[in-house]
């Protein structure tokens, strides 16, 4: 009986993710048209939410194309890799207390670990393309991701000083018992936010495909359902990072009673990819080394100086 | 202007006793003087000092020009404009050439934005400048043979062979695009690292439009860039040598096709110039009207593509429907949007409509409101700031070496305006302010801009108060269309109208030029009419041409998106720079 819930889970994890992958090309369209004074995509279905399914129908119709310069097997395996990575980030996501696919008592460390595998698709997609603009974004990821990363995994270890342990469940069960992480751990929530934002390369943040300066960056040659997976592995970032924040910071699927657990994370995730997309609405890029010098400059001391703190108070309180 | 003449003639006299000025009687009353190759290059040096910038050179094929009384004898001419802002005056120097002997010296050393200019008179006419170090082509093709501006060249497409793209047609015209850093003095390796040549362009999301810039990279870091133009050159002076001095009007609007009727302005003025129309005050008020509108739109376009391309995504489209707003305006008022083609030898085509004064009081009312709230979301960002400030700076002499005008000659601190400065068509009537910023880089660049946009609100809503009544036309018979009313009443009326509709008016046979102050900066239309139907020779100065130029000067030591905070500050669009 468990194991039937636990498939049963795996399923709807998965059926959620590349739907919700597939909905938000759509909502975030759309969102971005409310936001920028035009209708946004409107013509298919009602309120044009047929076009995430057309928009699948032409991914998959487009001619796949593998250029003749380019290192054929790596070209290929590179944009499965970052769909991977996501997709198995989601086992440890905790949906309410008995809710979901395992509860790996180091939940947060295979999550960093299978955010950083990501990493190898961007660069191994930029390097195999054997174009120019393809090896910048590859260059870029590489660099942007090393850096982000570093700080990513520090700023979390403030909320696992407090909670004693890395399970995601143990974690929320902590903010239970006691406040949500964003009050004992604003600055930690804060350095992970950006981090996050990096992680999954969005504006401002997206240096490595920043279109005005390196046309598509590490994806200028993928065509058809290659790029397609780019796509959809960039969305199941976007949807991982938020419930990863909605999990560690706001309490996942905590909150009051007329609701069930799951839809209060559920809630609470949506909230947070739709400030992701306010943040592409509003915000400039910065420069390349703008990026670096503020990861390391800023970031990388705020997120020691939480960590001392952090440190300090559990060890005398 | 007449004391001017003598001054600089006599001054020209005094330092070169050996020298003949032969001085030459134009329209736009600009001191022209004829003078010998040889000494070329010492009287640009003794003028530089007072005239800082070589506004335009270019070349003319004389060899059928019927009326050269005044001209030396003269097969080609390389024609150097200059100008003095400080003194706010000008000076043309020509250059007599025989066929048979087409050397001129190159004056690069002088004036350093001679390089382009000459590279395309070389192009056109084959004039060849000594001591050029780059004479390639430079806006038709690597492969065309001849030389398209001259007058046995052919104009139309029928009359030449049929084009057909063989395949190893394809592959000559595929290798001659191919870049040879060595071309360029380049090297492809120094002892620490091989460099990167990186194709930006002529398809590239930043290069607004078809536009070639090939970086030598270390890392990311810009060694030297090589701008390439010619993408867009659609042969915009030859078709005016054939076309009627009317029906070349829609053509100028494709110039700077942000600009529409701003563009006609000079065209129209300088043929009035020359015939000697002069156009009522209502025409006058309606023309800088609708000129300012396309200035506002054209500022409005750059305004978002600029932060568009330093990444801000949202801007782009606010003032695109700003800009909807505007061009509802003009299609109220001229029928067309982008390309009215409005404007007419002698005024405009039509009065203005009904209730226009309602919409552009609606629009003068809204915007301001508008540019307070951009500037809150686009020029104080600091993203925005970071990525912009301290980026392509060049000084005011700098750009006076390289020709630089308009927006981007304010933002390096050079306080000059056209309209305040040489008030043409009735803006010495105009109440504005000239923006001038002192750095010199793209966030000043875009600044002067942003603040042009409320000035030309300004001006915009004093022609909605002030509009005088009156006719939107000249009474002249050589207007266009001529008027008609009388026709029917006395003959001379009737031959006019009749051969200024059959054949287009005859414009007196003569030289003239205006120069305004465009979108993007000083827009000249230099005409020569020989007394025909047609221009014998139109010769179009833009602005975006020499501003291209100095972008290597400015992004050496910067890293490619700097390039494109660059490429986005200057405001140029291809169809200006080729022509």
């Amino acid at each position: 009986m468990e194991e039937l819930v636990i498939y049963l889970v795996i399923i709807a994890t998965l059926l959620g993710a590349f739907g919700g992958a597939g909905v938000l090309v759509w909502f975030e369209r759309r969102l971005l048209g409310f936001w920028q004074d035009r209708p946004g995509p409107n013509r298919v279905g009602p309120f044009g939410i047929g076009l995430a399914v057309a928009d699948i129908i032409k991914l998959f119709a487009k001619d796949d194309w593998i250029p003749p310069f380019a290192d054929r097997f790596i070209f290929t395996f590179a944009p499965t890799a970052v769909v991977m990575a996501m997709l198995m980030g989601f086992a440890v996501v905790p949906y309410s207390k008995e809710l979901y696919v395992t509860d790996l008592n180091i939940g947060l460390l295979f999550f960093l670990g299978m955010t950083s595998l990501a990493v190898y698709s961007v660069l191994l997609g930029g390097l195999s393309s054997n174009n120019k603009y393809a090896l910048f974004g590859g260059l870029r990821a590489a660099a942007q991701m090393v850096s982000y990363e570093v700080f990513m995994g520090l700023s979390l270890m403030g909320v696992v000083m407090l909670s004693g342990s890395f399970s995601l469940v143990d974690i929320v069960n902590t903010q239970a018992e006691n406040v949500w992480f964003i009050i004992s751990q604003p600055l930690g929530f804060f350095v992970f936010l950006i981090a996050g934002i990096a992680e999954s390369h969005r504006l401002p943040f997206d240096l490595p495909e920043a279109e005005h300066e390196i046309v598509a960056g590490f994806h200028t040659e993928y065509s058809s359902m290659k790029f397609g997976m780019f796509m959809l592995g960039e969305y199941l970032g976007l949807i991982l990072i938020s419930s990863m924040i909605a999990t560690i910071f706001f309490g996942g699927w905590l909150g009051p009673d007329f609701l069930p657990a799951p839809f209060w994370f559920l809630g609470k995730t949506f909230a947070f990819i739709c400030f992701f997309i306010l943040l592409r609405a509003g915000i400039p890029r910065p420069r390349y080394d703008q990026l670096m010098s503020f990861g390391w400059k800023v970031m990388l001391p705020l997120t020691l100086v939480n960590l001392l703190v952090t440190g300090a108070v559990v060890l005398w309180m | 202007m007449a004391t001017q003449v003598m001054d600089v003639e006599s001054s020209l006299r005094d330092e070169f006793p050996d020298v003949s000025f032969l001085a030459q009687k134009t329209a736009d009353n600009i001191p022209t003087f004829w003078l010998p190759r040889a000494r070329l290059k010492d009287v640009l040096s003794f003028l530089k000092p007072s005239y800082e910038m070589l506004f335009d050179l270019c070349g003319v094929d004389e060899r059928t020009r019927l009326h050269k009384d005044d001209l030396p004898e003269v097969d080609f001419t390389v024609v150097y404009h200059l100008i003095s802002f400080r003194n706010n005056c000008d000076v043309r120097l020509k250059v007599a050439l025989n066929q048979e002997d087409l050397d001129v010296p190159t004056v690069i050393s002088v004036y350093p934005n001679a390089n382009w200019y000459e590279r395309e008179a070389w192009d056109m006419f084959g004039i060849n400048f000594v001591g050029h170090p780059s004479l390639f082509r430079i806006l038709l093709p690597p492969t065309w043979e001849g030389h398209a501006l001259r007058k046995d060249h052919p104009a139309r497409a029928t009359e030449l062979e049929p084009f057909s793209l063989t395949e190893e047609r394809q592959d000559k015209e595929q290798e001659a695009l191919r870049f040879r850093p060595e071309d360029w003095g380049m090297q492809r390796k120094n002892d620490n690292t091989e460099f990167m040549f990186l194709n930006m362009g002529p398809n590239h999301p930043s290069v607004h439009g078809v536009f070639r810039i090939v970086l030598q990279l270390d890392g990311e870091v810009i060694v030297d860039a090589v701008p390439e133009i010619g993408f867009h050159h659609r042969g915009a002076e030859k078709m005016a040598e054939r076309q009627t001095w009317h029906s070349y009007i829609p053509y100028t609007d494709r110039i700077d096709y942000l600009g529409g009727v701003m563009n006609n302005l000079p065209y129209v003025m300088a043929i009035e110039q020359m015939a000697g129309i002069k156009v009522p005050d209502r025409a006058k008020v309606i023309r800088i009207m609708m000129a300012e509108i396309f200035r506002m739109t054209s500022h409005l376009l750059f305004y978002g593509t600029y932060a568009q391309d330093v990444g801000q995504m949202s801007p782009v489209f606010y003032m695109f429907s700003d800009r909807e707003k505007l061009f509802r305006i003009v299609e109220a008022v001229t029928g067309g949007r982008m390309h009215p083609a409005w404007f007419r030898i002698g005024g405009v085509a039509h009065d203005l409509p009904e209730g226009w004064d309602k919409l552009v009081r609606d629009f003068v009312e809204f915007m301001p409101a508008r540019l307070d709230h951009y500037d809150k979301m686009s020029m104080n960002n600091s993203i925005l700031k970071q990525r912009t400030q301290h980026i392509g700076i060049y000084s005011a002499e700098e750009a006076m070496d390289w020709g630089i005008t308009g927006p981007g000659m304010r933002a390096a601190g050079v306080d000059f305006d056209m309209r305040r400065d040489r008030p043409y068509g009735g803006y010495d009537q105009f109440d504005f302010e000239v923006p001038v910023f002192h750095n010199g880089d793209c966030y000043d660049r875009c600044r002067v801009r942003v603040e042009e946009l409320r000035q030309s609100l300004r001006i915009i809503e004093q022609c909605l108060n002030n509009m005088p009544e009156g006719p939107y036309k000249a009474e002249h018979p050589l207007t266009t269309p001529p008027p008609k009313e009388r026709t029917m009443y006395d003959i001379e009326t009737l031959i006019h109208h009749f051969l200024n509709v059959s054949w287009g008016p005859v414009i007196p046979a003569g030289e003239g030029s205006v120069t305004i102050e465009a979108t993007k900066g000083a827009n000249m239309y230099y005409l020569t009419s020989d007394g025909g139907t047609t221009s014998y020779r139109t010769r179009i100065r833009t602005p975006s041409f020499p501003h291209l130029q100095q972008i290597p000067l400015i992004s050496r030591g910067l890293m490619i998106a700097d390039m494109v905070a660059i490429l986005a500050s200057i405001d140029f669009v291809m169809a200006d720079v080729d022509r």
